[in-house]
């Protein structure tokens, strides 16, 4: 059996925020979800300069 | 002069008919398609200029994790489940499966918010937005039954959490979780090839309408048609 990357022999890490439960992994990917969203609007996009209509 | 005479000297690149011909349902049928995807609007060379932004690359991105998922999925059902649970070889393309989902769900997410704040079913792109969201809710039944697939307890744990809000619906006795088989077929069949139509034909309505005007600053008309 191989070993995994992180030890997973524990119960998870949630966020508690009111009635809201949410898995820290789960977290994570909505924040980077979040991040890569606001990245694509406002960095530039290196186009060849040849535009259609 | 011979009918294969006349067939021979057609041009076969020519979608027109042959004087004639016009009523044949292929003839019909061809005419209909080359009007609906002319060459140069199925494969375009060039898109419009506001097309030149990184919020605009996430529904290609989420069909390229699709094919790595596909072709993934290919290669686990021809060697099955003893060789990806325990090769080195198998539980790497095992994981390959796994995180070109996680890829795919994390794209069209991104995707779909992007094209839901740029109101991208204006201009008579309805249809394009309607098979956006049906396909991310198979997407989401794919992933399910694939969750449950996996032969651990990790998939015991989801069937059996799941077969409660299953059963509450109604449609427990047609789609039940505890029946692995019954899971794995959908998983490796019936959901896929649903997605993929949904995929191909959300492509096609994209091609046929083209990429969605921005939205119009403040003041000012955009017809978002063309």
């Amino acid at each position: 059996m191989n070993a995994a990357i992180v030890n997973l022999t524990h119960p998870d890490h949630y966020l508690h925020w009111g009635f809201i439960q949410l898995s820290l992994a789960n977290g994570i990917v909505i924040v980077a979800m979040v991040l890569v969203f606001a990245l694509a609007l406002v960095l530039p996009f290196r186009s060849r300069g040849r535009s259609g209509r | 002069m011979t009918q294969t005479d006349l067939e021979v000297k057609k041009d076969p690149n020519d979608a027109a008919p042959q004087p004639g011909d016009e009523r044949m349902w292929t003839a019909r049928v061809r005419g209909a398609a080359v009007r609906a995807f002319p060459p140069g609007k199925l494969l375009p060379d060039r898109q419009p200029s506001y097309v030149a932004s990184w919020i605009y690359i996430f529904g290609v991105l989420t069909v390229a994790a699709f094919v790595v998922i596909l072709a993934s999925g290919v290669v686990l059902v021809v060697r099955g489940p003893s060789w990806w649970h325990i090769s080195k070889i198998g539980l790497y393309f095992n994981s390959i499966h796994l995180w070109a989902v996680e890829l795919f769900f994390f794209f069209m997410v991104i995707h779909l918010w992007g094209k839901f704040f740029m109101a991208a079913w204006r201009g008579r792109r309805r249809a394009t937005w309607i098979t956006g969201v049906v396909s991310f809710l198979v997407s989401v039944g794919a992933a399910f039954t694939g969750y449950i697939s996996q032969q651990n307890f990790d998939s015991q744990w989801i069937a059996t959490q799941a077969k409660d809000g299953i059963n509450s619906t109604g449609v427990g006795a047609v789609f039940n979780v505890l029946d692995f088989g019954q899971m794995l077929l959908w998983h490796v069949l019936l959901l896929p090839v649903v997605v993929a139509t949904l995929v191909g034909v959300h492509v096609l309505l994209v091609r046929r309408r083209g990429v969605v005007h921005p939205l119009p600053v403040r003041g000012t008309t955009v017809d978002p048609g063309s």
